[in-house]
């Protein structure tokens, strides 16, 4: 995918004024928290979960090498077959090549935010395949050629009235002549056109959730069921998964549904789980004649030796963005590429090059929300700042910025000057305010440098004289 | 008020950290912060300071940071406890000088041991000093008509656990029962440099804020950070809302904690 997070200013302040978008985050914001919480508060030790959690993906990163190479072994056993891709461009040639030798024709997909990484849509048609997304939200988007807005909500973004109008102008074709407007009709409506292509494809192609080395076992959860009808169907099911997926066995992954239901959207379960292990065996009743998985690096081998390690913990849940006060202002597509939020300015910059966003880590207030329903516990706010420094030490940040702040410093490393320059400042803005043209005392709406402050705030006015100096003339006495 | 009634020990030599904000744009938080503290009999002392370096901490720049943090350990090194009134600052004392520090031999230690004995106010009286309700107290009643609310600021909430304190000394002390906002732990939008270098997010943040303020119907918001009060006063005062806004240091300390003559009794907002 494209990375346009270098627009993100411009984006954002879009994403302010756009009053549908303002509309679809204010709906969606409080569900999520308020369901979330309650899903947590009702397993009483969710706290241990997340500790639990940290740790065995902590484990497992330390021995990635060992469980992936388990986990092949093991696909292998059940006659699967492991793909290994570096970037983005070999996941999509090994997707490819498997759909050219069952010659294939129809692809269905389930939700991957690893094919959004690679861009795998695009470049199956750019080759002549028909693809069909066929998780709702990810089928809205797709039938108005957006990207997700959100990792587990793509469709968050949508108002009810956008879909009833998109729908009748993609469905009537197909003989559905009427408009869908309330959501039982549109989500049967959806159902009635993805059947078809259920039946009618040739490859179903889905992400893993987890992928368990111990038994080579991927694990995916939807509400929707649409991955299984995708991964079952279908003569051959391709899993494209990140690296960073693997958990050691299946005592883990009780662990961590647990803890993905409840921290995404408040559910103790997503209403399916689904372990598929290798393709259709002689006595099974359905089932896919090849099943593949493509594990995709894209740079995460990389971050596995860096200061940003914790990031690959992560289990896509969404928490983070949806407690997260810019995200749920601006939506997602402001951050510019596939994911958002505060994971999303941790793993944009890695993965898509801390220079094509260097606005990411900044636009947040490091207010350390996200981190505290991390199910993970990922120190998001560290990471970061950690972009911070890095972004600081290529002089990539803002160059008024950096201006400012070493003038500050400057004045600050030596507090006798720092008394004096603030009394001075004291004095000045004091007298300005006294002698401004209108307005109030006491306060100021405009100020020269202060601009994006006096924009929509007032800035107070200081008194004649600072704290330092007034307590040394009252001789420590107030 | 005359004193808080404090159940430890006093005569600790106290180093106030003013913080810069306060030092420049709203003094009469050192002064209530002072007094507070004296109430705990113990002594305050204010050494020539400027700033935590939080700002270029956050901007990225950690040897700017360290510098500034090294000069801090040793303007404040040897005083027996030194407070804050702001949270964001006693965390990046607490929390951030340790972690700044700890490849430098000589200084990690004296970091670490200025972290263990710096406390963000509220923290300091309830739990250094353990001020408790004084049963003879009179002027309990001077709020019991105003609708008060709290918003608790990111830095001291999450990382210095700051939730209880600043309520129990309210309600202790000035029989305070607030009127809480349902997303008083819900960012303002302040940030920082964050609120100039994206005024437009900012702004929408602190008008969420705004609205959770006046659903609960408080004539007066208080908190404990000056950066996060200005912000939420400043965007206050240009939509015209009568909420005052004030540091809770500044309510408990009462008016007569301030120099006289210096004319600064206004409120952050509100008239």
């Amino acid at each position: 995918m494209e990375v346009l997070s270098r627009n993100f200013r411009n984006a954002s302040r879009a994403a302010l004024l756009d009053a549908e978008l303002q509309a679809a985050l204010a709906r969606a914001e409080g569900g999520f928290v308020d369901t979330r919480q309650k899903a947590v508060d009702d397993l009483k030790n969710f706290e241990s979960f997340r500790e639990y959690g940290e740790k065995v993906k902590n484990h497992t990163l330390e021995h990635l090498d060992y469980y992936l190479e388990l986990f092949e072994q093991n696909v292998e056993e059940s006659g699967g077959q492991v793909h290994w891709a570096q970037n983005g461009e070999q996941a999509n040639r090994i997707i490819l090549d498997i759909c050219e030798k069952v010659n294939a024709r129809k692809i269905t997909k389930g939700k991957s935010m690893v094919s959004e990484e690679a861009a795998t849509n695009s470049t199956l048609e750019r080759n002549g395949y028909e693809v069909l997304e066929t998780d709702l939200g990810e089928y809205i988007i797709q039938l108005a050629q957006e990207t997700p807005s959100h990792i587990i909500a793509p469709a968050i973004h949508k108002s009810k009235a956008g879909v009833t109008e998109l729908f009748h102008q993609h469905h009537a074709r197909l003989g559905f002549d009427g408009k869908v407007t309330v959501h039982e009709e549109i989500v049967d409506q959806a159902r009635q056109v993805l059947r078809e292509h259920f039946c009618s494809a040739d490859v179903g192609i889905t992400g893993g959730n987890f992928l368990i080395a111990e038994t080579g076992s991927v694990a995916i959860v939807t509400n929707e069921g649409n991955g299984d009808l995708t991964a079952t169907l279908p003569r051959v099911h391709i899993v494209t998964a990140s690296i960073e997926k693997v958990i050691p066995d299946l005592t883990a992954l009780g662990g961590f549904l647990r803890l993905l239901g409840r921290s995404a959207t408040g559910q103790t379960m997503s209403v399916y789980t689904t372990l598929f292990n290798g393709p259709r065996r002689e006595n099974d009743l359905d089932g896919p004649d090849e099943f593949h998985v493509v594990l995709l690096d894209n740079g995460r081998s990389e971050i596995l030796n860096g200061s940003f390690r914790d990031i690959l913990r992560c289990i896509r849940c969404g928490a983070c963005l949806n407690h997260c006060p810019v995200y749920t202002r601006i939506g997602g597509h402001a951050y510019g590429w596939v994911y958002p939020g505060p994971m999303g300015s941790v793993l944009t910059p890695i993965l898509a090059g801390q220079k094509n966003a260097p606005d990411l880590p900044h636009a947040c207030t490091l207010n350390g929300r996200c981190q505290t329903v991390c199910p993970v516990k990922i120190p998001l706010p560290d990471l970061i700042r950690t972009h911070r420094v890095q972004l600081n030490r290529m002089k990539a940040d803002s160059a008024v910025g950096r201006t400012g702040f070493s003038l500050w410093y400057r004045l600050a490393r030596s507090p006798g000057s720092y008394v004096l320059a603030t009394r001075v400042a004291a004095l000045v803005l004091n007298a300005l305010d006294r002698f401004k043209p209108g307005g109030a005392r006491g306060r100021f709406r405009w100020l020269p440098l202060l601009k994006p402050w006096t924009a929509s705030r007032d800035f107070p006015a200081p008194g004649a004289s600072t704290f330092q100096r007034m307590w040394k003339k009252h001789g420590g006495e107030p | 008020m005359d004193t808080l009634h404090s159940t430890r020990s006093s005569g600790s030599r106290v180093g106030l950290f003013v913080t810069c904000l306060v030092d420049l744009l709203r003094p009469q938080i050192g002064f209530a912060a002072a007094r507070l503290i004296q109430s705990c009999r113990c002594q305050v002392f204010v050494p020539a300071q400027s700033c935590c370096g939080q700002p270029v901490y956050n901007a990225g720049d950690e040897s700017k940071a360290a510098r500034l943090a090294r000069q801090n350990v040793e303007i404040f090194g040897s005083f027996d406890y030194v407070v804050v009134p702001s949270g964001s600052c006693a965390a990046m004392i607490r929390e951030h000088y340790p972690k700044l520090l700890r490849e430098d031999a000589d200084w990690y230690p004296k970091a670490r041991d200025m972290a263990e004995k710096t406390f963000e106010l509220s923290q300091f009286l309830v739990d250094v000093m353990k001020v408790e309700a004084d049963a003879g107290k009179t002027d309990t009643d001077d709020w019991r008509d105003t609708k008060i609310t709290y918003h608790d600021s990111c830095s001291g909430l999450r990382e210095l656990g700051i939730r209880n304190q600043p309520r129990t000394l309210l309600r202790q002390q000035a029989g305070i029962s607030l009127d809480e906002m349902t997303n008083s732990e819900i960012c303002c939008g302040f940030g920082g440099a964050f609120c100039v270098k994206y005024p437009e997010i900012s702004t929408a943040m602190v008008d969420d804020k705004i609205s959770g303020v006046h659903q609960t119907g408080a004539e007066l918001l208080l908190g404990g950070d000056l950066g996060c009060l200005m912000n939420i006063a400043g965007r206050l005062k240009r939509i015209g809302s009568p909420v005052r806004v004030l540091h809770y240091a500044e309510l408990l300390a009462g008016e007569d904690a301030f120099p006289a003559g210096t004319g600064i009794h206004k409120p952050i907002a509100g008239d």
